[in-house]
């Protein structure tokens, strides 16, 4: 019997025991929903930690760091040249760093925690200088006021928990998101005073500690060691960014921003400077560099470059890829219990065709005797457990969305109570839809092996003799 | 065994059977539902198959439909030796070569009486769109044109039978087999089934083979009446449907 045949006639009979076939039906869509609903769930959160990451712009970004450094980001790559070979991260790793192909740029990653004067009342805070490229990354898109007008004024850029902590405004529990507009509007032009500690060349006699009012350091002087000078800067708050203070971007926890030029030029002491005691002054050491690739694709390639000239570096691959593999496990758990469910509607099938035999015995008989052969009887059965799986499969996956959709909706209620911002954890890819479809289809097939077997193999004098 | 006008066209017979045997186990017992029959029928030829229930007169009609397996013995019908024949090529046979109407009509009830007549076209895969038309020529054939779109439950016995002569016939068989064809018809009803079968016998050269029990019904219809009991054949005689006693309609066409 040709396809369209055998479907139209499976079609007639689901019909004919509707109740039945629809409680069978109904038990696939049950299970198709619970794989649906794990698998999204699963799916969902990938897509929430991918967010997360793509949030934190490392996406292109390799993060280099000397392997002298004890305290490296990330894992060690001890397949590399021991510690004792390794280079020093300095200006012309920087220059050689930017120089390698399909390099955008390779920018020093500069912070440091230091105080802050608004309104004369002192915050201690972590600041880190943004590259002018940083005004393209979306961590930015949300935010109020305007980047900086240069790479060297003296301008701020806040992260919004700090400009609440200026307000004096404490985040209350259950309290809303803050609004950035409204934290930004009395902030916006005013100014800020940081006090920061300036390493100055200088000859071995120490320089004694004392405010100095200088918007441009002078750093002209030479020596082999430096002396610490605490000095003052006026900065003008140009914006205030919605950017999480937790991502995992550049400036990690760092709640001010500067620009990148202005907070070179300002020597500001770094902690790991101590440790690069040795190193002279005019040759800035960095403590990491932040490289920015044309193309995320290409970003292999430039760690393994980068490996090779003696560094370690860190990325979204070597984060994803661990992260890859926590989700396969993941999936494998939800798609185990997800189809546990399924198992036990494919049995249903199993019942259901079984009886369908028993009830359509005589009608089997008849369709032997005028000339249906064993596999035309198989595949009639077949198409209809297959077309229970299919219509199981449709109906469950738009139940299994429509669970995933009050899961959601109900969690973000609950993280809204928590203020914390809503989340989507649920995602229902078409090859989610696809798949769960072709699934239940495939797995009510096999449950129809039976069945129609047992059909095909009916004695047609027998089933005819059976009144 | 005595064997009757057939034997000289030896050539060209419909059906021939040689020791045909079928037993069945029940428990302990061994039943020779058919025990060694050998009969031989010409290609148009309208035979009888007479007996008593238990006879064996209906298993030798599943033999030779196909529809069961001798346990020895040979049945040939056209030249095909069916005990040789898959389960598939015994199919393909019940398809193409058979025409069998029962007693109790056997249509699908779930199904028009279109969709029932066209059934056996499915199977051959004709196309859809020269289906209908050959449903609807052959449920005119039997007088039921106006009932295509009906359920065989809205329609009286013998309009169920007419309908079940006109699936028989779809597929342009060569034999029609029929086992107690007017078994759950009142005696008018039976008539016009008989009618209808001598017909298709007369004017389209099927060869029929009919089981029944009823003596009458064969004698004013069959050319050719073999009798069975236990099993065995116990008579086999020419009949002249012409010369029936019976002034019915039998002796009309």
């Amino acid at each position: 019997m040709k396809l369209p045949d055998l479907t139209e006639l499976a079609l007639r009979n689901l019909r004919e025991s509707l109740l039945r076939n629809s409680l069978t039906t109904i038990g696939i869509s049950v299970g198709v929903a619970s794989l649906v609903a794990m698998l999204s769930l699963g799916t969902g959160l990938q897509q929430l930690f991918s967010r997360r990451l793509a949030k934190s712009g490392l996406f292109d970004t390799v993060i280099v760091s000397s392997r002298r450094e004890i305290r490296g980001m990330g894992r060690e790559d001890r397949s590399g040249p021991a510690p004792g070979e390794s280079r020093i991260l300095d200006e012309p790793a920087r220059q050689e760093i930017e120089r390698l192909p399909n390099v955008l740029e390779a920018y020093p990653d500069i912070r440091f925690v230091t105080e802050l004067r608004y309104e004369d009342k002192p915050h201690l805070t972590m600041i880190s200088a943004l590259p002018a490229s940083a005004k393209s990354n979306d961590g930015f898109e949300g935010m109020q006021g305007n980047f900086f007008s240069s790479e060297t004024s003296a301008e701020a850029i806040l992260q919004k928990s700090f400009a609440e902590e200026l307000l004096g405004r404490t985040p209350a529990l259950g309290a809303t998101e803050p609004n950035v507009a409204d934290l930004a509007k009395p902030l916006l032009g005013k100014e800020l005073t940081m006090r920061y500690a300036q390493r100055v060349p200088a000859p071995a006699q120490a320089v004694p500690l004392r405010p100095i009012e200088a918007s441009s350091p002078d750093d002209n002087l030479a020596g082999a060691s430096y002396s610490v000078i605490s000095r003052e800067l006026k900065l003008k708050i140009v914006g205030v960014s919605d950017l999480d203070p937790e991502s995992m971007r550049g400036p990690m926890r760092a709640k001010v921003f500067l620009p990148l030029k202005l907070t070179e030029s300002l020597h500001v002491m770094q902690p790991t400077d101590l440790r690069e005691i040795a190193h002279t002054i005019d040759e800035p050491v960095y403590s990491s560099l932040s490289v920015r690739v044309k193309n995320p694709a290409q970003i292999q390639g430039i760690e393994d470059a980068i490996k090779k000239m003696g560094f370690n570096t860190f990325s979204i691959l070597d984060a994803s890829r661990s992260l890859q593999q926590v989700f396969r496990v993941l999936f494998a758990f939800l798609g185990i219990f997800g189809s546990l469910a399924l198992t036990v509607a494919s049995i249903g099938i199993v019942n259901t065709l079984v009886m369908a035999i028993l009830e359509r015995r005589r009608e089997i008989g008849i369709m032997k005797a005028i000339g249906a052969s064993d596999a035309d009887i198989k595949k009639l059965f077949f198409a209809e457990a297959g077309a229970m799986g299919i219509l199981g499969g449709i109906v469950g996956v738009v139940l299994g969305w429509a669970i995933g959709q009050v899961i959601n909706f109900g969690t973000n209620i609950y993280l809204k109570s928590q203020s914390v911002p809503p989340e989507h954890f649920w995602a229902v890819p078409l090859w989610l839809v696809g798949f769960a479809i072709l699934f239940a289809f495939l797995v009510s097939l096999i449950s129809g092996l039976y069945p129609a077997g047992r059909a095909a193999k009916l004695d047609p004098v027998q089933a005819l003799r059976y009144e | 065994m005595t064997t009757f006008p057939a034997v000289s066209a030896a050539g060209a017979l419909a059906i021939r059977s040689e020791n045909l045997s079928r037993h069945y186990r029940m428990g302990e017992t061994l039943i020779r539902a058919v025990d060694g029959v050998s009969l031989e029928i010409r290609p148009g030829e309208f035979v009888a198959l007479l007996g008593t229930s238990g006879s064996g007169k209906s298993s030798v009609l599943n033999l030779i439909a196909g529809l069961d397996r001798p346990t020895c013995g040979s049945v040939v019908v056209q030249d095909r030796d069916l005990a040789k024949l898959s389960r598939e090529e015994l199919a393909k046979y019940r398809l193409h070569v058979v025409g069998m109407v029962f007693q109790s009509f056997n249509l699908i009830a779930t199904m028009t009486l279109a969709e029932n007549v066209e059934l056996p076209l499915r199977f051959a895969e004709v196309d859809r769109g020269r289906r209908e038309p050959l449903a609807h020529e052959a449920l005119e054939r039997v007088g039921l044109g106006a009932r295509v779109n009906h359920r065989p439950s809205e329609l009286s016995g013998g309009e169920q039978q007419r309908a079940a002569l006109a699936r028989a016939l779809i597929n342009r068989p060569k034999l029609l087999l029929a086992d107690e064809p007017t078994g759950n018809l009142d005696s008018h009803t039976g008539t016009e089934i008989m009618d209808l079968v001598r017909e298709f016998n007369q004017q389209l050269g099927m060869t029929v083979v009919m089981v029944t029990h009823e003596r009458a019904l064969a004698e004013r219809y069959a050319q050719r009446m073999i009798i069975l009991a236990d099993g065995k054949l116990v008579d086999d005689r020419p009949n002249n449907p012409g010369a029936s006693h019976s002034s019915g309609r039998g002796g009309q066409s």
